[in-house]
């Protein structure tokens, strides 16, 4: 699945929810369920930190394409970076680069991407195009 | 625990009135009516503070001192006027003891600065406390490193109680003590009377931060004997961009000149420069006129109420709250537990939940409270802990205001445990 796609599927699975209550319970149990890192990825050197909340991120890449896994001690961001994370994983840089999470505004928490929350996940992003940046800048020259 | 009907009738405020005098009290958000309590942070402006600037602008707005015209002596008068009117609000011996900042943090950065290139040496000290804003860190690490001088710490007990045991030893080599009246990310009242009798027993001057006690407490720069005390006007129901320096005269005049510019000089030639008397040697530029004729307002406003009875109502609202969320499962208040010795502030936690999580929840209900550090890391650093939600009260907070925070976090809680 495209970007996009993946992102289309996230907003139409987000208006079904009746509520605020509704998608904010989706969020937080996504953020309670999985323990998306390895212990031995939240290093010191994984770690993002943001006014807020703090986020663990861990990258591969392998055959041209990047994988990610991330842990944030606030749950409402961990549930946010998973919903981040299934757009993105298995993406190729490029793809990463240009892409526009409009998602996040579409579901309603555009206040997790604002600066003035200066929170992890705005941190993240920003870090996981970093990170993309490098890795395509690495295939051009190899 | 208090009910919530003798509160109201406990004191002389009828916070019912007060509240219609803040327009922006009836907005709503997210559909729910809005529950302001982060108040810390900043306070709600009366409609007499929101007149007063729109009227200094529409009627008098020129700038001050140097024109011979009227509007320029109308402007003069009111910004002098409302120095006259700080100087009296916390008892200061003269007005030119009255110096305009930007606020709190630039107040104390100029006697960072001033005094600090005036009077310290490499080994010498600045002592501060461990529940300081960083506003009451930084700027003392910044000339302290410049001048090889080094910063020392009050510590603080499990309960956010300042431990003077030492304190004597701790002034060996201190050439000035800053902290704060009271604590921004704990609500705790400091020992101040003790710590600055200690200090002055070694001729130790002291600069007091108090940007949350104004606007909840009696402030006597005289009977407190201070030798600097800083505040902000935007935490005291005033504009923002202004605040207030006091210091004492004979200190004062010791201290070089802050920034230099206009105002601030009596003659320039391109050899020499000879600097103003006080206040104006520390206010180069064109003073925020309209923020001084607001924060005059916002005085005028907070006597109106009478500083006491704004105390009383505000104790009384603090235990009614303290009763309340201590009752909520798994409540955790940061800092001391008793209402006498905390003023507008309830910084707290929530079973293992998040406070960026728990105050999103919150906020979703329309409920306005400060999650994080405060500007405070060192102090959640001491408790080991990321941060807290921290609630914070105003004259115009209500019994209704708690009541709607208790019942937020209990649905917080139960969505996020």
């Amino acid at each position: 699945m495209t970007i996009q796609q993946t992102q289309d599927e996230i907003i139409a699975d987000f208006e079904l929810f009746g509520d605020w209550m509704d998608k904010y319970e989706y969020i937080i149990q996504l953020g309670k369920e999985l323990p998306m890192i390895e212990e031995q990825y939240k290093t010191d050197d994984n770690l993002i930190r943001g006014c807020q909340s703090r986020v663990w991120l861990h990258t591969e890449f392998r055959d041209g394409h990047l994988f990610f896994t991330a842990d944030s001690d606030a749950v409402i961001t961990k549930g946010l970076i998973s919903l981040v994370i299934k757009v993105l994983n298995g993406q190729t840089p490029k793809a990463i680069i240009e892409s526009d999470l409009y998602f996040i505004d579409a579901i309603g928490l555009s206040s997790h991407l604002s600066p003035t929350r200066s929170n992890g996940l705005l941190s993240m992003v920003k870090q996981i195009k970093l990170y993309a940046l490098a890795y395509q800048k690495k295939s051009v020259e190899s | 625990m208090t009910n919530a009907n003798d509160i109201l009738e406990s004191h002389m405020i009828d916070v019912e009135a007060v509240r219609k005098d803040f327009p922006i009290l009836s907005t709503h958000v997210y559909g729910y009516p809005l529950v302001y309590l982060d108040n810390a942070a900043t306070t709600q402006k009366p409609e007499s503070v929101l007149h007063a600037m729109d009227d200094y602008y529409h009627t008098i707005n020129s700038n001050v001192h140097r024109g011979v015209h009227h509007l320029s002596q109308q402007a003069t008068e009111a910004y002098e006027g409302a120095r006259q009117k700080i100087a009296d609000f916390i008892n200061a011996r003269h007005n030119h003891e009255i110096i305009y900042t930007r606020g709190t943090t630039e107040s104390i950065n100029l006697v960072a600065s001033c005094f600090g290139r005036k009077f310290l040496k490499p080994g010498d000290s600045i002592l501060i406390s461990a529940v300081e804003h960083h506003s009451n860190i930084v700027p003392w690490q910044m000339i302290c490193e410049e001048k090889g001088a080094s910063l020392k710490v009050i510590p603080v007990d499990d309960e956010g109680e300042l431990i003077l045991d030492n304190l004597d030893k701790l002034l060996d080599d201190v050439k000035l003590v800053s902290f704060n009246y009271v604590s921004n990310s704990l609500g705790g009242v400091n020992p101040v009377q003790a710590i600055i009798m200690a200090a002055h027993k070694r001729g130790i001057p002291v600069l007091l931060d108090a940007a949350q006690a104004v606007q909840h407490l009696e402030v006597d720069v005289q009977s407190l004997d201070v030798d600097f005390l800083a505040f902000s006007s935007h935490k005291l129901y005033g504009p923002t961009g202004i605040g207030v320096l006091y210091g004492k005269e004979e200190w004062l005049n010791q201290l070089p000149p802050y920034q230099g510019g206009g105002e601030m000089i009596k003659t320039v030639t391109f050899e020499k420069t000879t600097y103003n008397d006080l206040p104006y040697k520390f206010e180069a530029g064109t003073p925020d006129m309209a923020g001084a004729v607001g924060l005059a307002a916002a005085i005028d406003y907070v006597l109106g109420l009478g500083i006491r009875n704004i105390q009383q109502a505000e104790h009384s609202l603090m235990s009614y709250a303290l009763g309340t969320l201590t009752e909520i499962n798994g409540f955790r208040l940061i800092g001391k537990a008793v209402a006498e010795r905390r003023a507008g502030v309830i910084s707290f936690l929530v079973g293992d939940i998040h406070p960026f999580d728990l105050g999103e929840i919150l906020d979703k209900q329309g409920i306005a409270v400060r999650t994080g550090h405060h500007c405070a890391q060192p102090v959640m650093d001491r408790y080991c802990i990321p941060g807290t939600v921290r609630a914070s009260l105003a004259i115009y907070n209500n019994s209704q205001d708690i009541d709607r925070l208790a019942a937020g976090i209990r649905k917080a809680s139960a969505l996020l445990s």
